[in-house]
């Protein structure tokens, strides 16, 4: 195998490649209780995630009973997109939006893939997008929009907008 | 003919290495490298003559002075301006299209004139229109590009009106390298007697340029995209119309006499350049257009003529490939604008970066054009005079190993 191959695979894992083929979590719910738009200017990768709630609890207890995104990235991004809405769907906004830092955590090399929870196991594949400083933004974009979307009251159904630097 | 073996002893960044292979910089028309001579010129301004300009009385501000406007007069040389003092020095094109819009836009235009730009400027010749035009309550227009990238002027025509007051267009687009046929819009601006703005930011560095053949009132062009220092761009303009303008911004040196209630204004050039100006750049410039002078633009045309003919014709044979743009050496200049069949740019761009070859990947700060054709961006490889056949061909290599190992990822449909 050429040396441009393995660097190409260690980035291009095929958690990865199959994440990005993956249309399990794909499309947008009508009645969401969540809807966030996040932009990415540097490249105009965009995309919408919508989610609808749980009716019990308090807003922080309420469940994202189902999560999907749509949108137009690279392999990177959409991969991530559909990782995390696999990952986090069933889950509360509260274990959600931590879910999505510890994610950021690992991307900002802040935190090691290791010390990602079991959830979130499968994320350790962008491992390899670390190295790359401009493709970071690729892989966190999803979970940046959702975290805005997660910061609007549920009950308003406001929509938000997430724009990456 | 350009020796690029020779020519590339010049650029001491071009004897890197990048992820373990030797650099292959085809990212010219984001910016270019440059050559010693600019390098050791910025040293040596630092090193013997820094000091402020126009103010001091002492050696070191006249030996200053006299570098910047060495590389003034050279510029007004270059492009064949009557007058040095036609030559303003901005930041870069950006800002001197800014200027034009601020201080030509806001004193000339009125409620209801129209201004014609093109559907495939750059940001910076699109932006500045639409803010002064929200606030003048001025209507944009647009020149429509054909499919192949060009710009159908004929149709063009049926825009013009009497309230068409300026025609502002790329010579030479940075998104496809599609070259506008700039006498026949300049003709029809006279026609109308509208005011024209060429952004020569791609062209200025391949192509030589007249200013009085083409009769343009204003033209603007950056400094780093010529292997000059970044920092340092141009406003050409007629100087009667400069005179008329507004200043841009105000403060030290664009003045005569201040008052505490009223200012009155500088002569040209200094009536647009406030504030101490970015004098080592400018002075580093005058030796970037040496080196290109000492080429020769005919000499670079043709050495870029037959890398542009090389690429078309290695990454046109893959089937993979989709190329966008006229595809013609006639109407196509110095860089190639592709997508590999349903792969992202960004990732194309990637994997074609992990074999030490810079291109730029995406929407090439023109939105709208890549909405027209229906694209979330390009991959872009563009040249300048240090590359080589083998460069271009070590390109194409990257292609196809990137198609290749997404395809038998099965990661694209």
């Amino acid at each position: 195998m050429a040396e441009g191959d393995s660097e190409l695979q260690d980035l291009y894992r095929d958690v990865l490649l199959d994440y990005f083929k993956s249309a399990t979590h794909k499309g947008e719910i009508a009645e969401a209780d969540i809807h966030s738009h996040g932009v990415n200017p540097v490249c105009g990768d965009e995309i919408k995630i919508s989610a609808s709630l749980t009716k019990d609890g308090g807003q922080e207890s309420r469940r994202l009973a189902r999560l999907r995104y749509t949108g137009h990235g690279c392999v990177i991004s959409q991969a991530s997109s559909a990782m995390m809405a696999e990952a986090l769907e069933g889950l509360s906004v509260a274990e959600a939006r931590e879910l999505a830092g510890a994610f950021k955590s690992m991307m900002l090399r802040e935190t090691t893939p290791e010390a990602l929870p079991e959830r979130l196991g499968e994320a350790r594949a962008f491992e390899g997008v670390r190295k790359y400083p401009m493709r970071v933004k690729c892989a966190t974009l999803a979970w940046n929009t959702l975290i805005e979307g997660l910061r609007a009251p549920p009950a308003s159904a406001a929509s938000t907008e997430f724009k990456e630097k | 003919m350009i020796d690029p073996a020779k020519i590339r002893k010049d650029f001491p960044i071009l004897s890197r290495r990048v992820r373990g292979k030797p650099l292959v910089y085809l990212d010219n028309a984001a910016t270019t490298q440059k050559p010693r001579a600019v390098i050791e010129s910025l040293v040596s301004f630092y090193e013997r003559h820094n000091a402020n300009v126009h103010r001091g009385v002492h050696e070191l501000s006249e030996e200053a002075t006299n570098l910047v406007e060495t590389t003034r007069a050279k510029v007004a040389a270059l492009i064949g301006a009557k007058h040095s003092h036609c030559v303003i020095f901005t930041r870069n094109t950006t800002e001197s299209i800014n200027l034009v819009a601020h201080a030509w836009g806001r004193k000339f235009l009125k409620e209801g004139d129209e201004i014609l730009l093109t559907e495939l400027e750059h940001h910076s010749n699109l932006v500045p229109w639409q803010m002064i035009a929200q606030e003048k309550g001025v209507k944009l227009r647009f020149i429509p590009v054909a499919h192949d990238g060009t710009l159908d002027v004929d149709s063009a025509r049926r825009l013009l009106s009497p309230r068409t007051k300026l025609i502002a267009f790329s010579a030479l687009s940075n998104a496809l390298g599609s070259v506008s046929p700039i006498e026949k819009i300049l003709a029809m601006a006279r026609s109308i007697g509208a005011t024209t703005l060429i952004d020569a930011a791609q062209w200025a560095p391949h192509r030589p340029i007249d200013v009085r053949a083409w009769g343009c009132d204003f033209l603007a062009f950056s400094a780093h995209k010529m292997l000059g220092p970044t920092g340092i761009g141009v406003l050409y303009g007629k100087e009667e119309i400069l005179d008329a303008m507004n200043p841009f911004l105000g403060g030290g040196d664009m003045i005569r006499q201040v008052f505490l209630d009223h200012s009155t204004y500088n002569v040209l050039p200094y009536k647009f350049e406030a504030g101490t100006p970015n004098i080592a750049d400018a002075a580093a410039f005058d030796a970037a257009i040496d080196y290109l002078q000492g080429v020769g633009f005919d000499e670079i045309e043709r050495h870029e003529r037959a890398l542009l003919g090389r690429a078309l014709s290695v990454l046109g044979s893959m089937s993979e490939v989709e190329i966008y743009g006229p595809k013609d050496l006639d109407r196509q200049a110095c860089l190639v604008s592709f997508n590999i069949a349903g792969l992202h740019p960004h990732d194309a761009s990637t994997a074609i970066d992990l074999e030490g070859i810079a291109v730029r990947a995406g929407h090439h700060c023109c939105q709208p054009l890549m909405a027209k054709l229906k694209i979330p961006g390009t991959v872009r490889a563009s040249f300048y005079l240090y590359n080589t056949l083998e460069e271009v061909d070590r390109l194409a290599v990257a292609v196809s190993k990137a198609a290749r190992f997404f395809k038998k990822e099965e990661a694209i449909a």
